[in-house]
C-alpha cells in the first residue's frame, strides 16, 4: 500500500490528462495569487522603501560578493533550517510541516506527470516518500495546530475557534490528512473528493491565507541579513563584546556590576513560555 | 505615541502578548502576528519592546520624545544581562548608545514582595500624597472600585 502510486490506480477513473490540467492549475492559482496578494497590499513597493530607507543608515557598503555570501547564508539557516524562530518546539513543528508540505507536493507532480498510469511502474521511493510527506505534514501541523499556534497558547483560545489566518494550516492539514486516509482506504472515493476538495482550498486561497509567506519570508530574513551587514541595523544598538576593553572604557557601569569578565546570566523571561493568561 | 509591530519581523511568538501590563498587545486574527490593539490605552513602558526577541515592535515617537526625524530603539539581552539604546537625534549628527546592566543587585535576590507589604496606614492615608485617594480616582464616594465590588468576574481568555 505505501509503495503503490496512488494515482495510477486512480487513471482508471481520472484520466491522467485531467490530473496533470489540475496540478497545472493549481500552480498558476499560487502564483496569480501570490502577485495579486502583493499588489494588494502593496507588500513590495513597502518593502523595497523601507531596503532604501534602511540604506541610508548604512555605514558600509556590501559588495557583490558579500550580498551573495549573504543569500546563501539566508538560504542554509532561514530556508533551510527555518533559523529565525527561537522557540525550539515551533522551529521543529514548523521543519516537519514545510518538508512534509514539499516532499508530498514533489512527489504528487512526480507521479502525476511521470507515472500517471498503472501500466508504467512506479519507483517504490516515490509513494513512500508521498506518505512520509503526507506524515510529516500531518504530524508537524496537528502538533501546531492544538499546542504551538499562539492564540491557543498565549490567548487561551480553544483549538476549535477558528479564525481568517487559521485557513492556511487548516487547509494543509485536510489535505493530508485526506490523503492519507485515501491512500490508506485503498482508493475510497469520498476521501478522495475530500483530498480534491482541501488542496483545491489550499491553492486557491493563496490572496486571503498565509501560503505565500514561503515566499516573503526569504526576502525579509535576508534583508535582516543585510541592515546587519551594512551597520544601520534598523536603528537597533550594537551587540556589544562585554569583555572588550574598548565598550568597557565608554560604558564604565559594565565593569564596575558586573566585572571585567561578565558571566552568562542566564534566561529571564524566556525561560517560560508565554502563556501566563 | 503607542507602540506598533513590524510585521516583517514578527513571527507571532506570543511573549509581547504575555508581558503587555495593560493587556493590549494581542495577536492580530487575519495574519496571526502582534499588535497593538488599542494605542489610546498605550503607555509606552517599553516592556513588549524590551521583550520581543527579534527585536520587531518599536514606538512612535512624539512631541520632544523622539519627534519626527529622530529613533529611540532598545534591546534588553537577558543572557548578557545587559539593556542597551540608542538614540539618533533628528539633526542627524548626535547617535547616542547606552549600555549598562539590567540590575546593579546582585541577580537572583532581592526580588520585591509586594503582596507582603502592608496596605496604606491610616496616617499615611491623611497624609498630602494619599489623601484624596481613592475618592479622587473614582471622582464619587466609595471605596476603590474592584471586580468584586462591581460583581464581575475575570474570564479565562482573551477576547477582542
Amino acid at each position: 500500500m505505501f509503495t503503490t502510486n496512488p494515482f495510477a490506480e486512480l487513471s482508471a477513473t481520472i484520466s491522467p490528462e485531467i490530473m496533470q490540467a489540475y496540478v497545472i492549475l493549481m500552480v498558476l492559482f499560487v502564483i496569480g495569487g501570490t502577485i495579486l496578494d502583493t499588489l494588494h497590499k502593496k507588500s513590495a513597493k513597502y518593502f523595497f522603501e523601507n531596503a532604501e530607507k534602511a540604506a541610508k543608515n548604512a555605514t558600509r557598503e556590501l559588495s557583490g560578493a558579500e550580498k551573495k555570501s549573504l543569500m546563501a547564508k539566508t538560504l542554509t539557516n532561514e530556508v533551510l533550517t527555518s533559523s529565525e524562530f527561537s522557540n525550539q518546539k515551533r522551529r521543529m513543528s514548523h521543519l516537519m510541516t514545510m518538508y512534509g508540505f514539499i516532499v508530498f507536493v514533489a512527489t504528487t507532480a512526480i507521479m502525476i506527470f511521470a507515472y500517471p498510469e498503472a501500466k508504467t511502474e512506479t519507483p517504490a521511493i516515490l509513494p513512500i516518500l508521498w506518505h512520509l510527506g503526507a506524515l510529516s505534514l500531518a504530524v508537524g501541523g496537528y502538533w501546531f495546530w492544538f499546542f504551538i499556534r499562539v492564540d491557543v497558547l498565549a490567548e487561551a483560545k480553544k483549538w476549535y475557534q477558528l479564525a481568517r489566518a487559521d485557513l492556511f494550516i487548516v487547509s494543509l492539514l485536510a489535505m493530508s490528512t485526506f490523503a492519507l486516509l485515501w491512500s490508506l482506504t485503498s482508493g475510497h472515493g469520498l476521501f478522495l473528493v475530500l483530498f480534491i476538495l482541501a488542496s483545491t482550498v489550499l491553492f486557491t486561497t493563496v490572496l486571503w491565507s498565509k501560503f505565500a509567506h514561503m515566499f516573503f519570508k526569504p526576502a525579509a530574513a535576508y534583508q535582516k541579513r543585510v541592515t546587519k551587514a551594512d551597520g544601520s541595523r534598523e536603528n537597533l544598538p550594537a551587540d556589544f563584546d562585554l569583555t572588550d576593553p574598548e565598550v568597557q572604557r565608554k560604558f564604565p557601569d559594565i565593569p564596575e556590576y558586573m566585572g571585567t569578565n561578565p558571566p552568562n546570566m542566564g534566561l529571564g523571561i524566556k525561560r517560560e513560555e508565554p502563556r501566563h493568561y | 505615541m503607542p507602540t506598533f509591530v513590524y510585521m516583517t519581523r514578527c513571527d507571532g511568538c506570543g511573549h509581547c502578548v504575555d508581558i503587555c501590563p495593560s493587556d493590549i498587545m494581542h495577536i492580530d486574527k487575519v495574519t496571526r502576528r502582534a499588535y497593538n490593539i488599542e494605542p489610546n490605552m498605550c503607555w509606552e513602558c517599553y516592556s513588549c519592546v524590551k521583550a520581543c526577541p527579534h527585536n520587531a515592535i518599536d514606538v512612535r515617537g512624539y512631541a520632544d520624545f523622539a519627534p519626527l526625524g529622530s529613533s529611540v530603539r532598545v534591546v534588553r539581552d537577558e543572557e548578557k544581562g545587559t539593556i542597551a539604546w540608542r538614540i539618533k537625534f533628528r539633526n542627524g549628527e548626535k547617535d547616542m548608545e547606552l549600555l549598562a546592566p539590567i540590575t546593579t543587585k546582585p541577580w537572583g535576590k532581592h526580588y520585591p514582595d509586594l503582596a507582603s507589604e502592608p496596605a496604606p496606614s491610616q496616617e499615611m492615608r491623611n497624609s498630602p500624597l494619599l489623601f484624596n485617594e481613592p475618592k479622587y480616582i473614582r471622582l464619587d464616594e466609595g471605596g476603590l472600585h474592584t471586580l468584586e465590588s462591581n460583581g464581575q468576574k475575570l474570564k479565562e481568555g482573551v477576547y477582542y
